[in-house]
C-alpha cells in the first residue's frame, strides 16, 4: 500500500498516513497529574538553585515544582510567566539537557535530573487551558515602541512593555507571528499549532499590535520607525542563510534545510511532501538535526548527516545527536562537501573530501568518498540579512556579523534596542531571546519613562 | 538460622507477627487466608454483646495522608466493631482454631462495663478453644460515646475493674488493649496490672482528622457534607507507639508486663524496633490492609536473617533489648559532645543543609568557600544538633562525629571532659546535686 516507500528520487506519499500521524507526534508526551506530582515529589527544593541559574530566564524552579507537588498549578505557571511568558514553548523546545535539567544536583548525583522541562509544560499547559491570565496592563503612558519581527524575543519584548502600560507595533515579514516558533522549531516538539495559541496568550494582554507581511528594509525603513515611535527594538532573528558554493551546488534537489523545516511546519499533509529516498544533510547544529530527523519521519529510507568536524563540535547537543541516531540517522564527521554530481540531469551523488585538525585548524585530507543520494538539504549556518538595515547600515555597530549591543541590549543607535538570535551575543535559543526580550524591555521602559 | 518462634502469655505461635484486631480479622475467610499466608496468630475483630450487631456507616470509612508516589503514610477509620452476628463469629472462630492448632487465635472484646456482660460473654468465647481474650479498651470513636471503648481505657479505675471481673470469670490469659488518647499511658498500664491482667497491648488508633475537604470544607472521610473524628494508624503512628511501649516497659511498676507492641508495624525493621524495646510480640493492621497477608515473608525472613547477622539464636535475646538505654532527659551525658560533618565526595550541592541552619537554627554552614559553592560545617557554630543530618537528601552524606576526650571543642574554646555529667550535676540547675 505504501506504493512510494522503495521509490528513487523525491518522492510524496512514502508512508501511511498511521505513519506519518505516529512520527510526527509529541515526541515528549506531557505528564498526567500523577506522573507530575511523583515528578516534583523528586525535587530538593534547592537553596540558591543550580538549575535556576542555569535558566537563561531565571524562573524560579523550586518554587514552581513546589507549587506543582503542592497542587497549585496556577500558582505554579504564574511563577513560570513571571520570569518567561514564553514558559510554554520553551518548557518544549529547550535543550534542558544543556540548561536547567544538566545543572539539577540530582542529573549530578545519579544521572537523573528532576524532569524540569515537562513539569514546566505540566503547569503551563493548566493555566493556558484555563486561559488564566496573570498580569494586568498598568495606566497606559501613550509611549509607542516599534518591535521588527514577531519570533520569542520581539513577543517577550511586547508583552513586558505592555505590562509597563505602553503600545508595542510588531512587524513581521511573514505571514503568521511567532517566528521560529512557528517556522523552525521541529514538528514533534511544538503539536497542534501551540505556537499560534501561545501567540495568542500572550498578546491577550492587550496593547500589542501585529503587523504582518511588513519587511524592516523593504516596506520601511529603521528612519522610518524611528520618526513614529518612542524606542524601536530589533528582533528580527537571522534570515539570510549561508549557501553551499561547491561544484554542483547549482543541480536541483539541493535545497536550504531551513526552507525544507518551514515548508514542513506549514504543511497540514505530510503525505503531500516530497522527500528523498537517500537524503544527505551538511551541518552540525540543531537545524541540520532537525531536518535530517525530519527527513527519516517523512520516510527517507537512508539519512546522512555530514559534518566537517568531529562529533564533540558540534552545535547539536549530544542528546540531539543521540535522538537522531536512534531515529535511524547516520551522523559522519571530518567530512567537508566537494562536488555533487547528476547523471540524466538528475541529483546522483555527493563527493566529500575528509578533514583533519591540524595545529587547531582544519584542513583536507585530500582522500575522498561520495555518497549516493537523491536529495541535500544544506544547513550550514544562518546569518543576519544586511539588506534589512539599507542606509542604517553604515551607522549601526555590527560585531561577529550580528548587531552589536550592551548590556542592556542597546544597540549603538540611541533608541535602538536589539535582542534574540540578531545580536552578537546570541546563543540561538529561544529560551536566550525570551530572556532578551525581556530584559530589553525593561530597560527601554527605564528609559523612556525618565 | 534463628529460631523466631513465639511464646506470649504461654500462647505459642510459628512467629511474632499476628494481625490486630480488625477488618483483616473479622472473618473465617479473611483469617484462614492469613494463617495460609503465615500470620502467627490473629486477634479475632472486636466481638459485641448478643443482640443486634452494631451498624456502620454505609459510606466511607477510611482517610488517609499520602508520602511521594501515593505511598500511604497513615490510614483513619471511623469503623466500629463487628457488624456480624455473634454467633456466626463464636462458630467461625472455633472452625477456624481447631483447623489451625499451630497458631494463636485471640478474642477481641467490648461490651458494656457491667460484670454480667462480660460474665455472659466469657464463657461462650472460651468454648470456641480460643488461646486468650483482649479487652478493647481503645476504639476511639462510634463505640466510645457509648461508655465502652476509649471512654473505659481514659479512666483506670474501670480498666481495673474490668480487667479483675474478666480474670475471675475465665481461665483464658486476658489481654488489655490501651487507648494512646491518655496523658500518661502508665497509668492504664499499672491498672491493668493491678486488675490481674496477663499482659497489655498497645496501641490502639488515635484519635484524629485526617484532612478537610476545600471545597466542601468537610472533614474526610466525608458521609454526607459531614466527618467526625477517627482512629489514626499506619506508618506514621509508629514513634508514638514505640514510646509508649517504651515507657511501659521501664516503668518499675510495670516493667515484669508483657506487652503485645501494635502501631505502624509495616517491615521487619519496625518489629524488631518494638521487640527491643520490650514487646514480646507485634500486631498488624494497616500494613496488611495496604498491601494484603503477602508481606508477612518479609517480616519473617527480614527479622531472621537480621538475627542471624547479628546472633540472635531466639527472640528471647532480643526482647527488651534496648530498654536500659531509655532514660530521661536529665541523665543525658552533657559532656558527649558532637559534630557534624559532611563528606565532600557524597555531597551534590543541594544547599539545603545550609538554608536549615542558616535560617532556623546555629549560622553554621557555609553556602560559599572561595567564590565556589561549598557546603562546609563551621565547627565553631556546630552545636551538633542533627539537622542538616535528617534534611540531608543522600544517606550517610553528613555525619555527626564525636569529639574525643581531650579534645577541643571549637564552639566553647573548652576541651571534650572524659567524665560523664548530667544535668542533675550542673551548676545551671538551681537543683544540682553535685
Ligand atoms: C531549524 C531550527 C530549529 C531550532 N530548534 C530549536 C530548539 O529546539 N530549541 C531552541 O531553544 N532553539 C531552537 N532554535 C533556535 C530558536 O528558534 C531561535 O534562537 C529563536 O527563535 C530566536 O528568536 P528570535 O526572536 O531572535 O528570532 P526568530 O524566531 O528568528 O524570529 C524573527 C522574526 O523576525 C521576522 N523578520 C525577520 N526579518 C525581518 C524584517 N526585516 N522585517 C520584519 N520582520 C522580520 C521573521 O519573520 C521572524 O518572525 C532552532 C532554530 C532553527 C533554525
Ligand atoms: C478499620 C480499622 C478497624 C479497627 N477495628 C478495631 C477493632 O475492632 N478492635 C480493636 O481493638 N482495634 C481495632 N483497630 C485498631 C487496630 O487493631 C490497631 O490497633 C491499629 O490500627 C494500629 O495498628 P497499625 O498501625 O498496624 O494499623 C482497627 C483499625 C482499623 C484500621
Ligand atoms: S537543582 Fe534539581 S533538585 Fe534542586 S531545585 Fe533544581 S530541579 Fe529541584
Ligand atoms: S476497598 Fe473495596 S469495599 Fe472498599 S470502597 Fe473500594 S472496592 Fe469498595
Ligand atoms: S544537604 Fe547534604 S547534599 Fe545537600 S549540600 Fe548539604 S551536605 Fe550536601
Amino acid at each position: 500500500m505504501n506504493c512510494n516507500k522503495l521509490k528513487d528520487g523525491v518522492k510524496s506519499n512514502r508512508l501511511s498516513s498511521t505513519e506519518y500521524q505516529e512520527n510526527f507526534s509529541d515526541i515528549h508526551p506531557p505528564l498526567d497529574n500523577h506522573e507530575a506530582l511523583v515528578e516534583a515529589d523528586r525535587c530538593y527544593f534547592c537553596h540558591d538553585a543550580p538549575c535556576m541559574t542555569a535558566c537563561p530566564t531565571s524562573i524560579d524552579i523550586p518554587m514552581f515544582i513546589r507549587q506543582i507537588a503542592t497542587g497549585n498549578k496556577l500558582g505554579s505557571a504564574k511563577t513560570i510567566f513571571d520570569q518567561n511568558i514564553l514558559g510554554g514553548m520553551c518548557a518544549r523546545v529547550c535543550p534542558t539537557e544543556t540548561l536547567c535539567e544538566e545543572a539539577c544536583v540530582r542529573e549530578v548525583a545519579e544521572g537523573k535530573p528532576v524532569k524540569i522541562g515537562l513539569l514546566q509544560r505540566h503547569a503551563t499547559d493548566e493555566a493556558m487551558a484555563a486561559q488564566a491570565q496573570f498580569y494586568e496592563r498598568s495606566k497606559t503612558t501613550g509611549k509607542k515602541i516599534a518591535i521588527v519581527g514577531a519570533g520569542p524575543a520581539g513577543l517577550a519584548c511586547a508583552h513586558r512593555l505592555s505590562m509597563h502600560g505602553h503600545e508595542a507595533t510588531i512587524y513581521d515579514a511573514a505571514e503568521k507571528p511567532g517566528g521560529l516558533n512557528e517556522y523552525g522549531i521541529a514538528t514533534y516538539k511544538t503539536v497542534g499549532n501551540f505556537a499560534q495559541t501561545e501567540v495568542d496568550y500572550i498578546t491577550e494582554i492587550g496593547g500589542i499590535e501585529l503587523k504582518h507581511g511588513k519587511r524592516l528594509g523593504k516596506d520601511m525603513t529603521l528612519d522610518d520607525l524611528k520618526s513614529q515611535y518612542d524606542a524601536i527594538f530589533l528582533a528580527m532573528g537571522l534570515t539570510d542563510v549561508n549557501e553551499l558554493s561547491i561544484q554542483g551546488s547549482d543541480i536541483n534537489g539541493s535545497e536550504d534545510a531551513v526552507d525544507f523545516i518551514s515548508n514542513l511546519r506549514q504543511s497540514d499533509n505530510f503525505s503531500e511532501i516530497n522527500i528523498g529516498r537517500k537524503v544527505v544533510v551538511i551541518g552540525g547544529g540543531m537545524t541540520a538535526i532537525d531536518a535530517a530527523i525530519q527527513a527519516k519521519l517523512l520516510g527517507a529510507e537512508d539519512v546522512t548527516i555530514c559534518y566537517r568536524r568531529g562529533a564533540e563540535h558540534m552545535n547539536a547537543s549530544q542528546y540531539e545527536q543521540e535522538l537522531a541516531t536512534a531515529k535511524g540517522v547516520i551522523i559522519r564527521h571530518w567530512l567537508q562537501p566537494k562536488t555533487i554530481h547528476s547523471k540524466n540531469g538528475k541529483l546522483s551523488s555527493i563527493e566529500f573530501e575528509y578533514t583533519q585538525s591540524k595545529d587547531g585548524k582544519l584542513t583536507p585530507t585530500g582522500e575522498t568518498m561520495a555518497i549516493i543520494t537523491d536529495q541535500i538539504f544544506v544547513a550550514i549556518g544562518q546569518r543576519l540579512a544586511m539588506s534589512d538595515f539599507g542606509k542604517s547600515e553604515k551607522i549601526i555597530k555590527f560585531e561577529k556579523g550580528r548587531i552589536a549591543v550592551d548590556s542592556e541590549f542597546k544597540t549603538s543607535i540611541d533608541g535602538v534596542w536589539a535582542g534574540g538570535d540578531c545580536i552578537a551575543d546570541g546563543e540561538d535559543l529561544t529560551v536566550s531571546a525570551v530572556a532578551h526580550g525581556r530584559d530589553a524591555a525593561e530597560s527601554i521602559n527605564r528609559t523612556i519613562q525618565s | 538460622m534463628a529460631d523466631i518462634s513465639s511464646n506470649f502469655l504461654g500462647i505459642k505461635s510459628p512467629n511474632p507477627f499476628w494481625l490486630a484486631s480488625a477488618p483483616p480479622t473479622d472473618k473465617a475467610y479473611n483469617v484462614e487466608r492469613a494463617f495460609e499466608a503465615g500470620w502467627g496468630g490473629v486477634v479475632w475483630k472486636t466481638l459485641g454483646e448478643e443482640g443486634p450487631p452494631v451498624v456502620n456507616v454505609n459510606g466511607p470509612r477510611y482517610g488517609a495522608i499520602w508520602g511521594a508516589d501515593r505511598r500511604l503514610l497513615g490510614l483513619n477509620n471511623i469503623e466500629l466493631i463487628t457488624d456480624r452476628d455473634l454467633y456466626v463469629n463464636l462458630r467461625e472462630i472455633k472452625e477456624v482454631k481447631k483447623k489451625w492448632p499451630d497458631r494463636a487465635m485471640i478474642v477481641s472484646i467490648m461490651v458494656p462495663c457491667e460484670e454480667a456482660a462480660w460474665k455472659a460473654i466469657l464463657p461462650l468465647v472460651e468454648e470456641t478453644g480460643a488461646d486468650g481474650i483482649e479487652l478493647n479498651f481503645g476504639c476511639p470513636h462510634g463505640m466510645s460515646e457509648r461508655g465502652m471503648g476509649s471512654s473505659v481505657g481514659q479512666v483506670p479505675e474501670y480498666i481495673e475493674m474490668v480487667a479483675r471481673w474478666c480474670k475471675a470469670n475465665t481461665r483464658m490469659p486476658v489481654i488489655v488493649k490501651l487507648t494512646p488518647n491518655i496523658t500518661d499511658i502508665r497509668y492504664p498500664a499499672r491498672a491493668a496490672q493491678s486488675g490481674g491482667a496477663d499482659a497489655v497491648s498497645l496501641i490502639n488508633t488515635i484519635s484524629s482528622i485526617t484532612s478537610v475537604n476545600l471545597d466542601s470544607f468537610s472533614p474526610e472521610p466525608s458521609i454526607d457534607g459531614k466527618g467526625s473524628h477517627g482512629g489514626y494508624c499506619g506508618p506514621a503512628v509508629k514513634p508514638i507507639a514505640l514510646n509508649m511501649v517504651a515507657e511501659i516497659a521501664r516503668d518499675p511498676e510495670t516493667n515484669n508486663l508483657p506487652i503485645s507492641g501494635i502501631g505502624g508495624v509495616t517491615t521487619w525493621r519496625d518489629a524488631a524496633e518494638f521487640l527491643a524495646l520490650g514487646a514480646g510480640n507485634v500486631q498488624v493492621c494497616t500494613a496488611a490492609m495496604t498491601y494484603g497477608f503477602k508481606i508477612v515473608e518479609e517480616m519473617i525472613t527480614g527479622l531472621g536473617n537480621w538475627m542471624d547477622e547479628q546472633g540472635h539464636k531466639t527472640l528471647d535475646d532480643v526482647i527488651g533489648r534496648a530498654v536500659p538505654n531509655v532514660t530521661d532527659w536529665q541523665y543525658l551525658n552533657l559532656n558527649y559532645v558532637s559534630k557534624a560533618k559532611i563528606n565532600q565526595d557524597s555531597c551534590i550541592k543541594c544547599g539545603r543543609c545550609h538554608i536549615a541552619c542558616e535560617d532556623t537554627s546555629h549560622q553554621a554552614i557555609t553556602s560559599m568557600i572561595d567564590g565556589y559553592r561549598k557546603f562546609e560545617i563551621i565547627e565553631e557554630e556546630c552545636v551538633g544538633c542533627n539537622l542538616c543530618v535528617n534534611v540531608c537528601p543522600v544517606e550517610n552524606c553528613i555525619t555527626m562525629e564525636q569529639l574525643p576526650a581531650g579534645s577541643m571543642d571549637k564552639r566553647t574554646g573548652e576541651s571534650v571532659s572524659k567524665v560523664y555529667a548530667n544535668w542533675t550535676q550542673h551548676p545551671n540547675n538551681p537543683s544540682s546535686v553535685s
